[in-house]
């Protein structure tokens, strides 16, 4: 917790962990540990594969404005990967091609810095597609981004908004100084305009939720407990409102791992995860309805895969100019030693608890 | 025992129902209503055992108070005050036995 804030992303030191092979390495061969897919099979579980298609996560970038000490991407004000229009369009060929996909998840870095982050907005509402963006709320405060909050509104999007704690301290030690007081600020802007009313009795459809992932080497808590937490602390302290808190595991992947491996708790973070391995996590899981796109456009089983450059399965399309409907479905899903976070204790997903 | 106290011990507390199964199951369903959230968060509870835990100085609900008080969101300096709450409780423990001293002493003394 004394150690520097990171301000550079792994990429631009020249780590070694930037590199997803030695990320992989790293995490395969934990003493304690048994290999995931092995462990589902011991369970009586057969292979994971995927049902129907209903969600395609976009990784529109890497770049972000904020340099987060466990940012599974890597993103940062350094990185330039970021999704052409000529991708997005591709995507967008592919929700014309697939009905059962109902929603646009768009994830980054700050995907709001991508040039061309509006127009897919418009183009995937105007398809009648529910659209989730993931924000990092202080991006609602950024030069240039001020007509940001009124767009949201008037596409009826989805924020889903880190804020890993309702403390300052433990808020900015994850995501850099003075993050939490903009944060709040972000969460003010979208509450005049409507955001995070429904626990109030307002069942307005301007949804606001909020992500709690552990700012250390431990799991999430409670989901329901925390957000009960979250909720009678922001509206007492900071007059401000939400709808729904999910909890996220933090996977040991890129800057988390890092982490992990400078603090020494790299093992001891495994067994845990290992341990708290929970079968009954495996039917409600992410990839099991997701298709998750690249910056590039190649195609992965999750986000997490992504950055672990797991394509998906051999026999299927590898990039979104190819994807055809119904090639995904019952598709094996690629899996690994990070896996273990989706699945300890109630689970996890880029939508909370799974159980 | 080459030690009092194992940190792998605390894994196996589960154990400690093996050789009275029923009293064990009692145990820890009376320990896990006890935790789960009521009219006290489990936040709250968390912090209330970590102070015991120091209270106790029982190092495996130290530790794992520890990281139940974090996983549940407080921050260190939440938890620091819950320990001194513990140290305050003990040392005025120790301290209003003064009065029973003082009592005494002055009931002997001339």
């Amino acid at each position: 917790m004394s150690k520097p804030l990171l301000l550079r992303t792994l990429a631009r030191e020249g780590h070694p962990l930037a590199r997803a092979e030695a990320q992989r390495a790293t995490i395969d061969h934990v003493p304690g540990v048994a290999a995931f897919a092995e462990r589902v099979r011991s369970t009586g579980h057969t292979a994971l594969r995927r049902g129907v298609l209903r969600v395609m996560q976009i990784n529109v970038g890497k770049l972000c404005n904020q340099t987060c000490k466990h940012c599974h991407v890597d993103a940062g004000p350094d990185r330039r990967e970021v999704m052409t229009w000529a991708t997005m369009e591709a995507c967008l060929r592919a929700l014309d091609a697939c009905p059962t996909i109902t929603t646009l998840d768009i994830t980054g870095g700050a995907p709001e810095m991508n040039p061309h982050f509006q127009a897919l907005v418009r183009a995937a509402r105007a398809r009648g597609k529910h659209v989730i963006d993931r924000c990092n709320l202080t991006i609602l405060a950024a030069p240039g981004y001020a007509g940001l909050a009124d767009f949201f509104a008037e596409q009826r999007v989805e924020i889903v908004a880190s804020l890993p704690s309702v403390l300052a301290d433990r808020t900015d030690a994850q995501r850099g100084d003075g993050v939490f007081e903009k944060s709040i600020a972000a969460m003010r802007l979208l509450n005049e305009r409507g955001y995070g009313r429904s626990s109030g009795g307002n069942p307005g459809d301007l949804r606001l939720n909020l992500v709690y992932n552990p700012t250390g080497a431990f799991l999430p808590g409670n989901q329901a407990s925390l957000e009960a937490d979250y909720r009678r602390t922001l509206r007492e302290r900071h007059a401000v409102e939400f709808d729904r808190l999910y909890t996220i595991t933090n996977l040991p992947i890129s800057r988390f791992l890092e982490y992990l491996e400078r603090s020494g708790n790299l093992q001891e973070y495994m067994r845990q995860l290992h341990a708290a391995f929970n079968p009954a996590t495996l039917d409600g899981l992410m990839c099991r309805e997701t298709l998750s796109v690249g910056w590039d456009g190649r195609l992965f089983d999750c986000d997490f895969n992504q950055m672990l450059e797991l394509a998906v399965d051999g026999a299927l399309p590898r990039h979104i100019d190819q994807f055809v409907d119904g090639a995904f479905a019952e598709a094996a899903i690629v899996t690994g030693q990070h896996c273990y976070g989706c699945t300890a204790g109630s689970g996890s997903s880029c939508g909370g608890a799974l159980l | 025992m080459s030690n009092y106290y194992d940190s792998s011990d605390l894994a196996k507390f589960r154990e400690i129902g093996k050789a009275a199964p029923e009293l064990g199951r009692k145990f820890f369903e009376y320990y896990n209503a006890v935790f789960a959230e009521g009219a006290l968060s489990e936040r709250e509870k968390a912090l209330i055992a970590l102070a015991v835990a120091h209270a106790v100085q029982c190092p495996y609900c130290i530790d794992a108070y520890t990281r139940a008080s974090l996983e549940k969101g407080s921050n260190l300096e939440q938890m620091t005050e819950a320990v001194h709450v513990a140290a305050a409780i003990k040392g005025g423990a120790a301290l209003v036995h003064g009065v029973q001293m003082r009592t005494l002493a002055e009931k002997i003394s001339m």
